[in-house]
C-alpha cells in the first residue's frame, strides 16, 4: 500500500517538475499520468521484474484511488456554488451556452464514435 | 444547563480545524453516494452535484466563509491530484483495446474537440457576450487545470474559468445518459469517450460508476481532449480575434 502510494505521489512529483522546467500547458498530473502509464507498458514488454513486482500492489490502490475521484472534486465545487455571483447578469446565457454546447458535442462526438468503433468488443 | 459561552467556543474550534470540515465533506459525500446507488445510478442525482449542494446549503445557513472551508477541505482537494496520475493504471489495462480503436479514437477526438470549442464561441457571439467572458468560457470541456491554464494563456478569467468547467462536467455527467439513450446508442466505449472528451473527471466518475469499459475510454478522452484543446485553442482565438 504504502509503496504504491509513493510510486502515485512520486509519478505527480516528476509531473509537476517537468511542468515547471518545461513550462508546459498541461497540467503535473496529466504529465504523471502519461509516464507512469508508459512506464507500465515498457515494463511489460521488457519485462521488468522490479516493476512486475511492485504492479500488482499500484494496480490496488489505483483502482482504489480512481474510485473516490468524484469526492476529491467537492472542495472546489463548493467554491463554484459560493462564486456563482462572479457571473452577474450573465448567469443565464451561460448556463445556456454551457447547456446546449455541452449537449451537442456529447451527442455528435458518441455518435460519430459508435460508427467507427471496431464490432464486437467484449467487457470483462 | 447548556453553558452557551462553551458551546460557542467549541464551534470556534471546529471552524478552525481541517477535522469538522474534512467529515463533513465526507459525510456529505457518502449521503449523496448512498443515494446516487439507492435510485440505481439515475443520472440527474450525481453525487458530486448532490453533495456541492448539500456542503453549500450548511455553508450558507450558518454565513461560512468559503476560505474558511476550503483551508480545512484542502487535504481532500490535494487528492485529486494523484487520483489523476492513478488513471494510468485502468488505461494500462485496457491498453490492446485502446489500440485497436486508435483511429476511431482519433477522428472522434478532433471533431469532438473542435465541437466543444465552436459551439461554446458560436453561442457566446450570438448572446454578445463580452469578449473576456468569451476566452474564459471556450476551454470548459477540458480537465479544470488545463482549462485555467488555457483561459491564462488567451486573456480569460481563469477562476472564472473554473467554475464554468465544473458546471460543464455536473451538466454533461447528469444529462449525457439521457441523450445517449434517446440516440439508442449502444457502445459503452463511444458513450464514456464522449462523457470524457466533453465532461473530464466529472464524466469519467459517472462512466466508471457506470461501466469499466466506459471508464477507461473517458479517462481517454479527457486526457486526449486537454491535450488538443491546449494546442487548438490559442490557434483558434489568433484567427477569430
Amino acid at each position: 500500500m504504502l509503496n504504491s502510494i509513493f510510486i502515485i505521489f512520486l509519478f505527480q512529483l516528476i509531473g509537476e517538475l517537468t511542468q515547471k522546467f518545461l513550462e508546459l500547458n498541461i497540467p503535473g498530473p496529466v504529465i504523471g499520468l502519461i509516464l507512469l502509464l508508459t512506464v507500465l507498458l515498457l515494463s511489460k514488454k521488457y519485462e521488468l521484474k522490479i516493476i512486475q513486482n511492485l504492479k500488482f500492489n499500484i494496480i490496488i490502490s489505483a483502482e482504489n484511488f480512481v474510485k473516490y475521484i468524484p469526492l476529491f472534486f467537492l472542495p472546489v465545487g463548493v467554491g463554484v456554488v459560493m462564486h456563482l455571483s462572479f457571473l452577474e447578469d450573465n448567469l443565464v446565457k451561460v448556463l445556456l451556452i454551457i447547456v446546449t454546447g455541452t449537449l451537442v458535442t456529447l451527442a455528435l462526438t458518441a455518435l460519430l464514435m459508435e460508427k467507427l468503433l471496431q464490432k464486437n468488443i467484449k467487457n470483462d | 444547563m447548556i453553558d452557551q459561552q462553551k458551546l460557542y467556543s467549541i464551534w470556534v474550534y471546529l471552524q478552525a480545524e481541517p477535522l469538522f470540515w474534512l467529515t463533513l465533506t465526507i459525510g456529505s459525500y457518502l449521503t449523496a453516494d448512498y443515494i446516487y446507488k439507492k435510485s440505481n445510478l439515475f443520472p440527474l442525482l450525481n453525487p458530486v452535484a448532490i453533495s456541492i449542494f448539500i456542503i453549500s446549503m450548511i455553508l450558507l445557513s450558518f454565513n461560512i466563509q468559503y476560505e474558511r472551508y476550503f483551508e480545512g477541505a484542502k487535504f481532500i482537494h490535494f487528492l485529486l491530484g494523484p487520483a489523476t496520475v492513478a488513471l494510468a493504471i485502468p488505461i494500462y489495462k485496457k491498453w490492446d483495446l485502446i489500440i485497436l480503436n486508435s483511429k476511431a479514437i482519433f477522428i472522434s477526438l478532433f471533431i469532438g474537440s473542435f465541437l466543444a470549442i465552436s459551439t461554446t464561441y458560436g453561442l457566446s457571439i450570438y448572446f454578445e457576450l463580452p469578449k473576456e467572458l468569451i476566452l474564459s468560457l471556450i476551454p470548459r470541456s477540458v480537465t479544470t487545470p488545463i482549462a485555467m491554464g488555457i483561459s491564462e494563456l488567451i486573456g480569460g478569467i481563469p477562476s472564472l474559468t473554473a467554475i464554468i468547467t465544473l458546471i460543464t462536467g455536473v451538466i454533461g455527467a447528469s444529462l449525457g445518459t439521457f441523450v445517449f439513450d434517446f440516440m439508442k446508442l449502444k457502445k459503452m466505449e463511444a458513450r464514456g469517450f464522449s462523457m470524457g472528451l466533453t465532461s473530464h473527471g466529472i464524466g469519467i466518475a459517472r462512466a466508471m460508476s457506470k461501466d469499466k469499459n466506459a471508464g477507461v475510454f473517458a479517462a481517454v478522452g479527457m486526457g486526449l481532449s486537454g491535450l488538443i484543446t491546449s494546442i487548438i485553442v490559442p490557434l483558434f482565438i489568433k484567427f477569430i480575434f
